[in-house]
């Protein structure tokens, strides 16, 4: 463990507050599932990912990570800019005029620690699995990781990919889908509901495990798992368990966050229930 | 005229095939990608010598883009593999998105493009991808016009860096471009100089404008006729140079008349030169099941169309 599970715990909050006064800034934005994949996020990049802030496209020998659902880039950018890829100053900027912190997720500004555009649903797998074919051509021991909504699941991409991941053998990439069962409209499970998605997934052919993704040991410990998983014939995915808004009260477990922003006095509100623990932007 | 012949047919998708495989011989980064059309788009040669490049995607096109983006971020050069109409609007977000505005260096190379796909009928012949993928910003669109261009064009997009749209086509055609030639991305090749009326053409409409060039000799008419193989970039200022000395244009192509060579020729000229311009092209229509001639001479694509289209050009001259 390079930080003790408090410590990832004080990253996330942090990374929790500037995802809420990004968002409120700019009264625009996609708050709820920013906060769902907080302690994702934070140990992905804090604690799992083998990769190099002095950002390469390539990323040679290092591990790349692919977010599919681009609309949570609060929380990527949080992740990205605390880790140092840029001054986390820059978080100000977001989704402003000639910025680099797009609505969504872009290569095209040069914001480094982004290999692909993503906002448009259901692309991110496949371009994941491309990135992981390469890194077996090449020899190259680096991991692919990538990061899909559940409600984005309804894109027919995503099972074209699901499909040939497993039949190629792609076993150097762990998936992941923020399971939160909300989407803009209401519930997963009335607008179009995913049913038995562990199933579905081992019917495709791949090795899935679960987690919780608001339980900073446990999704932790997921990660070093399905690490351990790797090279062994079959993609890996964690279908992780999370819920919208998770660490603000009043956010919590519902779809009415997934797209708007907190006023001043919910933002007073919320701030007051995440500890600042490495200075707001 | 009579500045071109030929001696023998091959069909442009073959010419495809070969520059693949010289590709792949020249450069280790290079792979291929196909959604369940290997023998349609000629790449058994590459599969056979390089099995460990190459990706089986299956049906699923909008997969085959998004693994191609990905594929170019360890430096591959990934070209994929399936017909015209399933190259584009069937992916256009994935291309959109993954692809140009993320500025990948993925070449779609895209077969039986236009109504020369012949008897499978409308569902399969796309006509309106070149106006799809010039739209895109960055994207590169290039129709080459016989087996050797396509060859070579093959070659020259593995060395440029960036999407590229290439696309050809289905049926046997005349052979006559040099088998050696140079091919510059954004460079017009100018066929026969002229003085009277000028001829562009792209894809499998310039041996036609050839043919109609014959004709229109034989009507005392004497025809520039230019071969632009890219679309975009636009070889400007060789249109305008040609323009300016005859005065009025015919564009052709096997493309609706809406999105394709023939509008990015009218926009540079309404810009910079104004003259008269006849499109030969598709009347905004879908086309249908029959012979690749049958369907060239219903939708007006014939070099006699070519012939009228210059005859009129020409009486609007001011």
């Amino acid at each position: 463990m390079k930080h003790s599970i408090s410590e990832l715990e004080d990253i996330a909050s942090q990374v929790r507050r500037d995802c809420l006064r990004m968002v409120h800034a700019v009264q625009s934005g996609h708050p709820g599932a920013s906060l769902g994949c907080a302690d994702f996020f934070t140990a992905l990049y804090f604690e799992v990912l083998n990769h190099n802030p002095k950002f390469s496209m390539e990323g040679v020998g290092e591990d790349l990570f692919f977010l599919s659902n681009g609309h949570i880039s609060p929380v990527w950018y949080s992740v990205l800019a605390r880790s140092g890829y840029f001054e986390v100053s820059e978080l100000a900027t977001f989704r402003k005029l000639d910025s680099r912190l797009q609505g969504h997720p872009t290569t095209h500004e040069g914001l480094p620690g982004v290999r692909i555009a993503s906002g448009s649903l259901g692309q991110g797998l496949s371009v994941a699995i491309g990135a992981a074919l390469a890194k077996k051509i090449d020899g190259d021991k680096g991991l692919v990781y990538a990061l899909m909504g559940d409600g984005e699941l309804q894109e027919g991409q995503n099972w074209e990919a699901l499909m040939f991941a497993p039949f190629h053998k792609v076993d150097n990439l762990i998936a992941s889908v923020d399971y939160n069962g909300q989407q803009i409209d209401g519930p997963t499970e009335k607008v179009l509901s995913l049913e038995n998605l562990q199933a579905k997934f081992e019917a495709f052919g791949w090795h899935v495990i679960t987690s919780d993704g608001n339980d900073m040991a446990e999704i932790t410990k997921a990660l070093h798992y399905a690490k351990s998983l790797t090279g062994k014939g079959k993609p890996i995915l964690n279908l992780m368990s999370t819920q919208m808004g998770y660490g603000v009260d009043f956010m919590v477990g519902t779809h009415k966050w997934h797209g708007s922003a907190p006023s001043d006095a919910q933002l007073e509100t919320a701030l007051g229930q995440l500890k600042e623990t490495a200075g707001d932007y | 005229m009579k500045k071109y012949t030929y001696t023998e047919k091959k069909d442009t998708r073959s010419g495809f095939g070969a520059g693949l495989h010289e590709a792949g011989k020249r450069n280790e980064n290079v792979v291929a990608l196909c959604a369940d059309l290997v023998g349609s788009l000629k790449m058994d040669a590459f599969i056979k010598d390089f099995p460990e490049r190459f990706v089986q995607v299956g049906i699923a096109e909008a997969n085959m883009m998004g693994i191609a983006a990905g594929l170019t971020i360890n430096g591959k050069i990934p070209f994929t593999g399936t017909f015209a109409n399933f190259s584009t609007g069937r992916v256009y977000d994935q291309i959109r998105q993954s692809i140009a505005y993320s500025n990948k260096n993925v070449k779609i190379c895209a077969s039986h493009a236009g109504l020369t796909l012949g008897e499978d009928g409308a569902t399969h012949q796309i006509l309106e991808d070149i106006g799809l993928m010039k739209m895109l910003p960055g994207m590169v669109v290039i129709n080459p016009c016989d087996y050797n261009q396509t060859k070579a064009a093959t070659l020259a997009i593995m060395e440029y860096e960036g999407p590229v749209y290439l696309r050809f086509g289905r049926p046997v055609i005349p052979v006559f471009t040099p088998e050696d030639q140079k091919f510059e991305i954004g460079k017009a090749w100018m066929v026969n100089e002229g003085t009277d009326v000028t001829i562009i053409a792209t894809g499998h409409m310039v041996w036609r404008a050839i043919e109609a060039g014959e004709k229109l000799a034989e009507l005392g008419i004497d025809a520039e006729i230019i071969n632009i193989h890219t679309i975009k970039p636009l070889d400007e200022e060789a249109i305008l140079k040609s323009v300016k000395k005859t005065g009025c244009v015919v564009t052709c192509e096997e493309h609706n008349k809406f999105g394709g060579l023939g509008e990015s020729v009218a926009r540079l000229l309404t810009t910079t030169y104004l003259a008269p311009q006849e499109f030969v092209a598709v009347n905004d229509s879908f086309g249908e099941s029959a012979t690749p001639d049958q369907l060239m001479t219903k939708y007006k694509l014939d070099p006699s169309d070519i012939v009228a289209a210059a005859q009129k050009v020409m009486k609007r001259k001011v």
